[in-house]
């Protein structure tokens, strides 16, 4: 297949170019007539975005979301590769489970799908999974996600039993004997009655996997870090050089804990969402490159784990279609990140971390890649999302960035007539 | 004036006036309460239903003598014996109460903002009676009542709240309805019971308890609940009872005409001692009584919003 994508501005540049994709490749301008010309009049054209972390539910969750769902969120939201967690059901711990979720996206995907192999067996945080036979079977990162690795014991043999493999370690930091809450602890929590989750339970294990990385020399991960103190630790961490990657996502440096008033729990979120003064440390961080990307953390969830009492309610929130925006919105457009470092936290970056090998334009790598119109506001609306779920906190934003077009491996996955 | 919302789900959620507008009726409906007939009309040809996820002795009684004697018709739910048991969430339930044409559903639940999630999708009118820590907005009330009662305004009184303050939906919701009325609270307890942040609910947290205490003009126990010795947050009742205890030797530091209030259950010897429990400083019983005048008051003000509607 041969497309044209007319009036790009490639990488953001001023001047509008063409984009030239043949046989899933980018390549050098040719003559011959292409099966498709897109003329995006002057949309932004970059690398397609790709998520290092995101839940796809499937398998076990397919009422909160699927792999065919899920990925064709995701191309609307620009993205061409997504990775996703293991805490499916059952748990993505051994070669058949990767194996089963790679050939259904293959089929049904709207995107690449990388899967994140557990750590454990079960999740359960007793016994290393196969890290190994799943590598062999196509897992790009290790983790337990939406629970942390919690003995240090089998994190320390995570981290170092995975390096053989050449597999990075992502962990959810959360000490669970402080985590016993619903909201973040502060005034606002106990305004509201709502048990709190203090910073600390965050940290305590940041700091805890930042020490095992050191003391191996080996590399971890610190899956959506939420608060300053953990951003400070974790730039002091860097500063000594110790081997640790970081990530983030939209509502951290989107909303604060006043978005749950109202016992909202479309904001209610692990860990939750902080105040403004770690808002503010969050975009110092991915500014001065101590957090190193953003991921949604797409998190799935039917109206009936939401629809619920607010400690009773399922954490997490969709992320896929509103995560280009809102990073545009309020970070490159409030002047706190330049385009090219959104671009780099996005794309470029979590390729290099998983070794994905994408991430770029250049004459000869793969075509995946997304247009966006960085010009026109528009209203979010959650009602015309292709996730099935629709738990999100963000309906009714006016946002900038909206994704026009998404191309991955020469194959239009998402477009929106211009 | 009438009530602002369809529902009452919190002193946070009322304005001075409105407090202010409950209070006044509620003296009204002491007056009903002690005289010789109980009986009105006032809710005549209304349903008042009562939903409990929680014990309760007090509120729900109160509530429910309340509707009785002003000539409601009521009925109550609570989880044991009722569909509740077989799994049926909240909002279903609380929908199925609704479309039997309920006027009022009172409900106590142990998570916070409960009936502030299920408020919305009613046509009926929602009562806070107690969710989780949050509010117990009805209580407050009272508490205020029966202060308001005793001195003739709540303005510039300094109560002294002891205890378990964490865990306490009374602690919350007199903090916040003393504070707007211009009444100052002290609030003491363990350190492990003292939630980060309550300052800013415009209290203040005292370091000992005879800072508590001192000049108060009243002094209100909070119900340990004694499960949570397994939880840390205190090593033993005979610990707690010593140095977190309001006892009989205090009350010299408080103002001579201060009083005890306690929104009941009490654990006697844990909290204070039967001796203050049962002294002439006690309001305890009083406020059983005002909390049915309260209770009658409320439902006359949300029914009085609802006919005009």
């Amino acid at each position: 297949m041969k497309v044209i994508i007319r009036n790009a501005r490639i990488m953001g540049e001023d001047s509008p170019d063409n984009l030239y994709i043949r046989d899933g490749l980018i390549t050098a301008p040719y003559n011959d007539p292409p099966d498709r010309e897109i003329d995006v009049s002057g949309a932004a054209l970059f690398p397609g975005l790709i998520d290092a972390h995101c839940h796809l539910r499937d398998p076990g969750y397919e009422y909160k979301e699927d792999i065919q769902s899920g990925t064709m969120s995701a191309a609307k939201g620009g993205y061409t590769s997504v990775c996703c967690m293991p805490n499916t059901n059952p748990v993505c711990d051994n070669a058949s489970v990767v194996s089963s979720i790679i050939s259904k996206s293959k089929k049904v995907g709207f995107t690449n799908v990388f899967p994140i192999g557990a750590a454990s067996k079960g999740l359960c945080g007793k016994e290393l999974a196969e890290i190994g036979l799943m590598k062999e079977a196509g897992i790009v990162a290790i983790s337990n996600d939406g629970l942390p690795i919690e003995p240090s014991d089998l994190m320390r043999k995570v981290i170092e039993y995975a390096s053989s493999f050449d597999l990075i370690v992502m962990n959810h930091c959360e000490d669970t004997s402080l985590s016993q809450g619903a909201m973040n602890e502060g005034p606002l929590s106990t305004r509201m009655g709502l048990r709190g989750i203090p910073t600390l339970a965050e940290n305590i294990m940041i700091s805890r996997d930042l020490l095992i990385a050191e003391y191996l020399n080996l590399p971890v991960h610190i899956c959506h870090v939420s608060n300053k103190v953990g951003v400070q630790i974790i730039r002091e961490a860097k500063a000594r050089g110790v081997k640790v990657t970081a990530e983030t996502c939209p509502h951290y440096f989107s909303l604060t804990e006043e978005a749950v008033t109202g016992y909202n729990t479309d904001a209610k979120m692990s860990p939750p969402l902080r105040t403004e003064e770690d808002r503010q440390a969050i975009i110092e961080g991915l500014a001065d490159k101590t957090i190193d990307i953003i991921v949604t953390d797409h998190a799935p969830h039917h109206p009936d784990d939401k629809q619920i009492e607010f400690s009773m309610a399922e954490k997490g929130i969709v992320g896929f279609e509103t995560a280009f925006a809102l990073a545009y919105t309020n970070l490159v457009r409030k002047g706190r990140i330049s385009l090219s470092r959104l671009i780099e936290c996005m794309s470029e970056k979590p390729s290099e971390i998983l070794k994905l090998g994408r991430g770029s334009i250049q004459i000869g790598s793969i075509a995946d890649i997304a247009c966006f119109d960085l010009m026109t506001p528009f209203v979010f609306d959650k009602n015309q999302m292709l996730s099935k779920s629709r738990n999100t906190p963000f309906h009714n934003h006016e946002l900038v960035g909206k994704c026009i077009l998404t191309i991955q491996g020469g194959q239009i996955t998402y477009e929106e007539l211009c | 004036m009438t009530l602002l919302s369809k529902d009452l789900l919190g002193l946070n959620e009322l304005t001075t006036d409105e407090i202010e507008e409950i209070l006044v009726t509620t003296e009204t409906m002491k007056r009903v309460l002690t005289s010789g007939n109980k009986k009105t009309s006032h809710l005549q040809g209304k349903s008042v239903i009562t939903l409990f996820y929680e014990n309760s002795t007090r509120t729900r009684l109160s509530f429910e003598l309340a509707s009785k004697y002003m000539g409601a018709s009521s009925a109550n739910i609570s989880t044991s014996g009722s569909s509740v048991n077989k799994g049926e969430s909240l909002l279903d339930t609380a929908r199925t109460i609704d479309m039997m044409a309920t006027d009022i559903i009172i409900m106590r639940h142990n998570q916070s903002g409960a009936p502030h999630f299920i408020a919305p999708f009613l046509k009926a009118s929602v009562v806070n009676a107690g969710d989780g820590m949050n509010e117990h907005p009805t209580q407050a009330l009272l508490d205020m009542f029966t202060l308001k009662e005793r001195f003739g305004s709540l303005k510039g009184l300094k109560i002294a709240i002891c205890g378990d303050i964490s865990h306490s939906r009374v602690a919350r919701s007199n903090s916040i309805g003393l504070s707007k009325m211009g009444a100052e609270v002290h609030l003491f307890g363990p350190p492990t019971m003292i939630p980060m942040g309550i300052e800013q609910m415009g209290c203040k947290v005292a370091r000992s308890l005879d800072e508590a205490i001192c000049d108060a003009d009243a002094i209100m126990g909070l119900r340990v609940q004694l499960e949570r010795q397994s939880n840390s947050l205190f090593p033993s009742v005979a610990e707690y009872s010593k140095y977190f205890s309001i006892l009989p030797e205090l009350l010299s530091k408080a103002k001579s005409n201060a009083i005890i209030m306690h929104p009941g259950p009490c654990n006697h010897g844990v909290e204070l001692p039967t001796i203050l429990y049962d002294s002439p400083q006690s309001v305890i019983n009083e406020q059983v009584t005002n909390g049915v005048a309260v209770r009658m008051a409320i439902l006359y003000l949300l029914i009085a919003r609802r006919n005009l509607q």
